[in-house]
């Protein structure tokens, strides 16, 4: 996940009352994860050299012909039946045309007046209030390849195109006009990555483009019921620029509003640089696509059957899932919704769980140790993590028996993700078992005090921080595998009869 | 001499053992040299593919395990079927340099069958007109009267099958630019089912119309082809996945008891009289041999045409939207940027009718205009087909007159609209997505062929191949040549 992912909420966010109701739509654009692209068999690994997954019918070469990806439109039934979508057993392609070198043949092969799904609706949760949110359409379609400009766009001397993701399998859901804040467009934001990365179909990396969104946003007096003029927001790659490029948006129409100013119909694009939006186009230049049902491909029949088998293997969705580790676990709906970003995550923790059934203990070592070294929550990260769920419940069993403390628990941490070796290993290896036994322990705890009479005396004085220092002292002793509870019994049992 | 038999007679002769693929390449090549200066019907001579690809066939005929009936056969491709390595520019100055890196599907299937390529053909720049005067290279003669156009737009591949410049060729049929070439140049020319071929490497014009078929000298050489070409195409979702029959078997079956109809909105005011009487004579000779004929009702065909120039138009703009100077073929470089680079390419790289058809196409699919023009052409469509459906509720095959008139002089149809009247029996046929084919039915006192048209159901090539070769049988059209002298280059 990219570094202003989802793993910590933005908390900070501050909301802007401006005394007008926001009105934001999403589209948001997720890459299949499908092994070849949308219409031919070229692969879609991302970082290729430019050009390599390149074929004929991506390159649009003359006289190529595209043919559906099945995986992809399984890919796309999956979402659309996790969001409550009514499938259409009966949908098609369309072409959608404007001129632009990354885009092969000029148009893009996209589905239009027939979906391949509509009317579902996301859940979403903010300041602790559930709010739906209705989903418009689900649709297939294939993305554009890539310009790489020789210096400065305005002043580039040539540019170059790299057609390796030209044609990649899109999803694109649109939400309709309902949420009503930047902070709730995060939300939804976040809460469909969930599902599309739970489901598996998309890795919902905003880095690299796997998961891309634009917004419409429009203002309007309080208990307004028509709509106001809506601007839409390009180049919104994270969660971040998604809220900020909101919030940016909601004062300035707030402000032209105000001032008795009209707002323009327009594109407008998120400049991170600067934190503002800059106009694009207007209205009055904007395309006409010019849509036409896609000749080069029979409409796409779905059998029933094989979208209610989709249906019946339909993972369990991360809102089921995070009610389970409140409502079973007994996790707080905070930590439920870290460990719930991505399938791989869910499924260490009940990994783990079922090795040691502490399932605060195992979500908090997971959130505070595990997240720490890991690159990242996604389940790439997960499934290169070199600590097996079974050996972290292993790790905190030998706290939970008493075997090693805490504190020797997360240098065990630190080792075991280095090496890739069990708990047990090192510990033994190292000898880091910690001294329960109170005839040993009482041989330190004799020394210590024997060593120490002015510290006594002290304690004696009534200076009760002296016991701190000679559990310190202790644990110096064993190198810190001494069990401190026994430490301090010992101390508070033979103090007082020196 | 070799070169002018039909695929049946060099076949015979390889497996006789009294000639070689090569010999009746070499025989093609110097036919060519002698006569194409003429005729002008090839764009690429490829001797040295040819002369190696018939070397492979001698030495399978010499091992004794040919491939089958093309085996060693000499044929040529309309310039726009995409041959790895070949240059192929659909008569276009855009695609002059074009060198496509990959076979299109139905050449692959040919030479897997063993047939030797001896070039591509000229033709109207992409496939858009009836005469290859659209050709942005040069104008393909008519083998008949040198004076006069092939027609078109697969001139090149009718002229050269008359001429003896190929066994065999394929062309592409939008709305009967196999047909009407065919009519006019006196061979066999079949457009088959929309789907029955696939179009994969094919340089599309109107996807929902283009189809690839066979040019011969007789039905029984198109049964031949269509068997190598025909069927379903993992690289074409439109190519259907319809068993493929046994062509040439379905040829013996004659046309006694076969229900044959005639439309009365084929017969019209204008036409040229000597193509009527053909016609018509021609629907005698099939009565002669037992066929039942009845007139039918098309009554939608008056409109197909006009339907046809705006769904073919609006696909073309689609389909010709790739072509912008980043990619291949014509750049024109020194625009101030991306957009200039690509208007200026367009500018100069499409030709008059091919721009009149992109700006055609792109009004009808506007916003605000797409269901008046594009939509009420679907429309027209469904019922031109309904048309059809209706008639073969009553009769198994349908026969018509290819064309309105024959063969015209190179320069005489200035008027676009003229030229597309040359479409009007067989834009109908292309739109309702039916198998047509046009066999010789004889000639005007001038000296020119005359086509008719057998049209079927669906699917249903055989009573076409069946119809056609029950009357090309009947008659002998089919056996005479044009005379031809070797042009000096």
């Amino acid at each position: 996940m990219s570094a202003d992912g989802p793993k910590r909420p933005d908390r900070e966010a501050v909301s802007v009352d401006t005394g007008y109701e926001t009105v934001i739509g999403l589209e948001v654009h997720a890459h299949l994860l499908t092994r070849t692209k949308m219409f031919c068999g070229c692969a879609t690994t991302f970082g290729a050299a430019p050009n390599t997954q390149t074929c004929p019918v991506c390159q649009g070469m003359p006289g190529s012909l595209p043919v559906i990806n099945r995986r992809a439109v399984e890919f796309g039934i999956r979402a659309a039946l996790a969001i409550g979508c009514r499938v259409n057993l009966q949908n098609r392609f369309a072409r959608k045309h404007y001129y632009y070198p990354d885009m092969p043949k000029n148009y893009q092969i996209s589905q239009y007046e027939e979906p391949l799904a509509e009317h579902g609706s996301v859940e979403i949760v903010v300041g602790g209030v559930t709010r739906t949110i209705g989903v418009e359409r689900l649709h297939l379609e294939e993305d554009v390849g890539k310009l790489l400009h020789e210096g400065e766009l305005a002043t580039a001397r040539s540019s170059q195109v790299d057609y390796n993701r030209a044609g990649v399998p899109l999803m694109e859901i649109v939400s309709r006009p309902d949420l009503r804040s930047p902070e709730e467009a995060g939300a939804y934001l976040r809460t469909l990555r969930a599902i599309v990365v739970f489901l598996g179909v998309c890795d919902g990396n905003m880095e690299e483009g796997s998961l891309r969104c634009d917004a419409n946003i429009s203002l309007r007096k309080r208990a307004v019921a028509t709509l106001g003029t809506k601007v839409e927001i390009k180049n919104l790659n994270s969660f971040r620029h998604v809220q900020h490029a909101l919030e940016y948006e909601v004062r300035r129409q707030a402000q032209a509003l105000d001032a008795g100013e009209r707002i323009v119909q327009e594109t407008r694009l998120w400049d991170p640089e600067r934190l503002r939006t800059v106009s694009m186009r207007s209205k009055e230049f904007a395309h006409d696509y010019r849509y036409f049902p896609e000749p080069d491909l029979p409409p796409l029949d779905l059998p029933a059957p094989w979208v209610e088998e989709i249906r019946a293997g339909q993972p369990e969705l991360p809102a089921a899932r995070r009610r389970r580790f409140v409502e079973a676990h007994g996790l707080t709906p905070y930590e439920a919704e870290l460990l719930c970003q991505g399938r791989g995550l869910a499924d260490y923790f009940e990994a783990a769980v079922r090795a040691h059934p502490r399932p605060k203990v195992v979500a908090n070592w997971m959130l505070n140790e595990l997240l720490r070294e890991l690159p990242g929550d996604d389940d790439r990260a997960i499934a290169a993590c070199p600590i097996p769920p079974a050996s972290l419940g292993d790790l905190l069993a030998l706290i939970e028996d008493g075997t090693i403390s805490g504190k020797i628990a997360k240098d065990v941490f630190e080792k075991m993700y280095r090496s890739g070796e069990d708990a047990r290993t090192i510990v033994a290896r190292e000898g880091l078992t910690q001294m329960a036994d109170a005839g040993t322990l009482g041989g330190v705890v004799d020394r210590v005090l024997a060593a120490h009479p002015q510290v006594i005396e002290d304690w004696r004085g009534g200076k009760k921080a002296a016991l701190g220092f000679l559990v310190g002292q202790v644990m110096k002793e064993t190198q810190g595998k001494a069990n401190p509870a026994l430490v301090n019994r010992l101390l508070g049992e033979k103090l007082p009869k020196l | 001499m070799l070169a002018g038999l039909t695929i049946d007679a060099l076949a015979a002769r390889f497996r006789g053992g009294e000639a070689t693929p090569s010999d009746a390449t070499r025989d093609y090549l110097a036919r060519i040299e002698a006569l194409d200066p003429g005729i002008r019907a090839f764009m690429t001579v490829t001797r040295d593919v040819a002369l190696a690809q018939a070397a492979e066939a001698d030495a399978r005929f010499k091992a004794g395990a040919p491939r089958g009936p093309l085996d060693g056969v000499p044929i040529a491709l309309k310039d726009l079927f995409c041959t790895r390595g070949i240059p192929t520019a659909c008569g276009s100055k855009i695609l002059e340099r074009f060198v496509p890196p990959y076979d299109a599907t139905v050449y692959q299937r040919l030479r897997a069958a063993g047939a030797v390529l001896l070039g591509k053909l000229n033709m109207d720049e992409f496939a858009m007109g009836s005469s290859t005067e659209n050709s942005a290279y040069f104008t393909t003669r008519n083998p008949w009267d040198l004076g006069r156009v092939p027609g078109g737009s697969s001139g090149g591949s009718s002229a050269a099958v008359a001429a003896g410049l190929a066994a065999a060729s394929l062309g592409t049929d939008t709305g009967g630019s196999i047909r009407q070439p065919a009519a006019f140049c006196g061979v066999v020319g079949l457009k088959p089912t929309y789907g029955r071929v696939s179009r994969y490497g094919l340089v599309a014009f109107a996807s929902s119309l283009d189809q690839a078929g066979p040019f011969t000298k007789t039905v029984a050489d198109t049964a031949r082809v269509l068997q190598v070409i025909a069927g379903a195409d993992p690289m074409d979702s439109t190519a259907a996945v319809v068993p493929v029959p046994d062509y040439l078997a379905a040829l013996g079956g004659g046309v006694k008891g076969l229900r044959i109809g005639i439309p009365r909105e084929y017969f019209i005011d204008g036409m040229d009289p000597e193509v009527e009487r053909a016609v018509r004579a021609a629907v005698e000779v099939l009565r002669g041999l037992g066929a039942r004929t009845e007139e039918v009702s098309l009554p939608h065909t008056e409109y197909g045409l006009a339907a046809y120039y705006l769904i073919g138009p609006a696909e073309a703009s689609s389909n010709l939207a790739r072509y912008d100077g980043v990619k291949y073929g014509l750049r024109v470089s020194g625009g101030r940027d991306l957009v200039e680079m690509s208007s200026k390419t367009r500018a100069a790289g499409f030709g008059r009718e091919v721009k009149r058809r992109i700006m055609l196409g792109t009004y009808a699919l506007s916003a605000g205009y797409y269901d008046a023009y594009y939509g009420q052409a679907q429309r027209v469509r469904t019922l031109v087909a309904r048309d059809f459906k209706a008639a073969f509720e009553r009769v198994d095959a349908i026969v018509a007159p290819t064309t309105p008139g024959v063969a015209f002089k190179v320069g005489e149809k200035e008027d676009p609209l003229q030229m597309y009247l040359n479409d009007v029996f067989t834009v109908p046929v292309s739109l309702a997505g039916l198998p047509g084919i046009s066999v010789p039915a004889g000639f005007t006192l001038q000296g020119l062929p005359i086509g008719v048209q057998v049209i079927a159901r669906a699917y249903d090539e055989p009573t076409v191949l069946r119809v056609a070769h029950a009357y090309e049988q009947a008659t002998d059209w089919h056996t005479r040549k044009p005379t031809l002298e070797a042009t000096p280059r």
